[in-house]
């Protein structure tokens, strides 16, 4: 038993402790210290583990057993506090372990709260049930901290296997305590044993199953975690992959072609921006979106750069007046881009009050609007009636040699 | 002879503008961040300075409020590859004289340096649309009037600047001279460095998209 070395050896060291507590000079051990990391209250039984090479569970065990049989242990950790100096550290004071403290002083209050209603405090064989139950779940607790699991345990293989021994003993104990426990209260009390029975399995019961929640809780969050970063990097490098490789290689195959290649950066250049910094816009909810995407639709399809500027933005309506606006600018969008042999074309989009205006320019050859055959639908049906129609107005400036500019004028009632 | 020093962390991209200027530009010095561009821009005295927005060491920024704090009276003309609001408004607003994006052609970024020299201001057709998005919201009460309004005829420029029209085409479509288009543009850029209009900032940041 663990219990019976431990008490000898921490008389041992009460012993040095003594000495080494007066200036002597001549130290022959190592000077124990109470370390603030991972303390419960004051890093006594961490600092007396240290010492005796113990885990720290043992000794608080021991001091808890102690301080409920006659109180002894409560006074043997303050003289302790007293003597023994604070281990230094750098930084914030850190934390005190409070889950674990909470861990402890239940069981210290049940043992004290069981001593009580069995008179075993007095020293009685009664107390030895709970002395077990309680050591039995101490150490189950104790175990469920993977962090301290791995401070205490040396050796991958060795862990494992003690983990489950331990884990044994836990239940073991546990069910014993109980069971011990049931046994002897059986004799003495009739009035409690039903209460105190369910009190105690249900105790146990959880005792047991706490602290591998608590664990499995824990580690789930921490999977989670995990994988929405993976998801993250994954997203990330698809982008990368899937576009901006994918365009690398398509230009250096368009290598001998310097509109295509130029066609191919620029939609890359589109997309990875849109990508940056407009993480999430429906471009079917407003009015500058809808443009933006129409001119990067043309810009594709026809490799002619297309600058948009919007200024103001509305929601777009489901009664059809923007979305005639749109088309009519999608169309003389694609002439500018077919016909206009501009290098560029210029889209500004702007909403003032209740009325929209869309220009579409181009610095390209310009042509004659009188002479456009009355068979070219692209301008007389698709920009100018289909305006005229939904109650808007298009006008089209162009003259041969100086550019084409379409400005089409829509009024909404703004909701 | 304009005299050019450029300011930029791509090293490609420093020579690529140089190889790029037209013969009416001398390229004095090259800085690669905050830190030698101080120093350079100390050391060379250049008439406009081609300044990076997003630089290690704190950016453009950083570089007019270090070199126009102390007194200096070299004008800076911005070129970046960011056209996100809150970039052109604070680089314009730290007291770069223009914002030019970098897919701008060697032509147009002479143009816009020679005109940066001369000391008017470069607006690009997306900082016009910048300008006027910002200053049309005008319900808020204005500490200064004449600060924190455009003029009708001021809007009139800006809104042809943004629809793409150059210098000379605004000046034909209003009947005036260039002169007095670029007389409107410095005022405009005057508003926009010194009015108080908190709106300005806050529009920047609120509106983070391209």
């Amino acid at each position: 038993m663990p219990e019976t070395s431990c008490t000898c050896d921490y008389g041992h060291v009460m012993a040095d402790q003594k000495t080494l507590a007066e200036p002597t000079g001549d130290l022959p051990y190592r000077r124990m210290t109470r370390p603030m990391e991972g303390r419960l209250l004051g890093g006594v039984a961490q600092g007396l583990a240290a010492q005796l090479s113990l885990d720290p569970v043992v000794i608080r065990l021991m001091f808890v057993l102690l301080s409920v049989v006659d109180g002894v242990g409560v006074v043997a950790y303050a003289v302790l506090w007293m003597v023994t100096p604070r281990q230094p550290y750098a930084g914030q004071p850190p934390q005190r372990d409070w889950s674990q403290l909470a861990a402890f002083s239940a069981v210290g209050m049940a043992l004290l709260a069981f001593g009580w209603l069995t008179g075993a405090s007095k020293g009685g064989i009664g107390m030895l049930p709970f002395a077990v139950g309680g050591i039995g779940a101490l150490i189950l607790w104790q175990q469920a901290d993977p962090e301290r699991r791995k401070s205490w345990m040396s050796g991958a293989t060795l862990s494992i296997r003690k983990n489950r021994v331990r884990t044994l003993i836990g239940v073991v104990l546990v069910v014993i305590g109980a069971i011990g426990f049931l046994a002897a209260q059986g004799e003495l009390d009739q009035a409690r044993p039903g209460l105190v029975f369910t009190i105690v399995v249900v105790g146990g019961l959880a005792v047991i199953a706490a602290p591998w929640l608590a664990g499995l809780w824990k580690e789930l969050q921490l999977e989670r975690r995990e994988r929405i970063r993976q998801e993250e990097r994954a997203e990330v490098a698809a982008m990368v992959h899937d576009s901006v490789l994918h365009t690398l290689t398509l230009i250096q195959r368009v290598a001998h072609d310097p509109r295509e290649v130029a066609r191919l950066a620029r939609s890359q250049e589109r997309e990875l921006r849109n990508w940056l910094y407009q993480p999430a816009q429906d471009a079917d909810a407003t009015l500058a979106a809808a443009v933006r995407r129409i001119a990067a639709e043309e810009e594709d399809a026809h490799g002619v750069p297309i600058e948009v500027v919007c200024v103001g933005d509305i929601a777009l309506d489901s009664a059809g007046k923007l979305g005639a606006t749109l088309k009519a600018a999608r169309q003389a969008m694609v002439n500018a881009a077919k016909y206009s042999e501009s290098p560029s074309i210029s889209v500004y989009a702007e909403v003032e009050g209740e009325e929209i205006t869309i220009f579409v320019k181009d610095r390209g050859k310009g042509f004659d609007l009188e002479t456009v055959p009355l068979d070219r639908m692209g301008i007389r049906e698709s920009i100018i009636g289909r305006m005229e129609r939904h109650g808007g107005v298009a006008r089209v400036r162009t003259s041969p040699g100086e550019g084409t500019e379409v400005m089409l004028t829509m009024k909404v009632e703004k909701a | 002879m304009t005299r050019v020093l450029i300011v930029d962390d791509h090293r490609l991209f420093r020579s690529g503008v140089r190889a790029e200027l037209g013969d009416s530009i001398e390229v004095v010095g090259e800085a690669e961040d905050v830190e030698t561009a101080v120093k350079a821009i100390a050391e060379h005295r250049p008439d406009v300075v081609l300044l990076d927005v997003h630089m290690p060491g704190g950016g453009g920024q950083e570089v007019l409020r270090r070199v126009l704090g102390a007194g200096s009276q070299v004008r800076f003309l911005a070129l970046s590859v960011s056209d996100a609001a809150e970039d052109v408004i604070g680089v314009i607003r730290g007291g770069a004289r223009g914002y030019v994006t970098k897919n701008i052609s060697g032509k147009e970024l002479t143009d816009a340096i020679r005109r940066v020299a001369e000391g008017d201001a470069v607006f690009s057709p997306r900082l016009a649309g910048f300008v006027l998005d910002a200053f049309a919201s005008s319900e808020a009460p204005s500490i200064d009037p004449e600060l924190d309004s455009l003029t009708q005829r001021e809007r009139e420029v800006l809104r042809l600047i943004a629809r793409g029209y150059a210098y000379k085409e605004i000046a034909k479509e209003l009947f005036i001279s260039v002169k007095t288009v670029e007389t409107h543009v410095s005022s405009v850029l005057r508003k926009l460095q010194l009015s108080n209009r908190h709106e300005l900032s806050r529009w920047a940041t609120a509106r983070r998209l391209v």
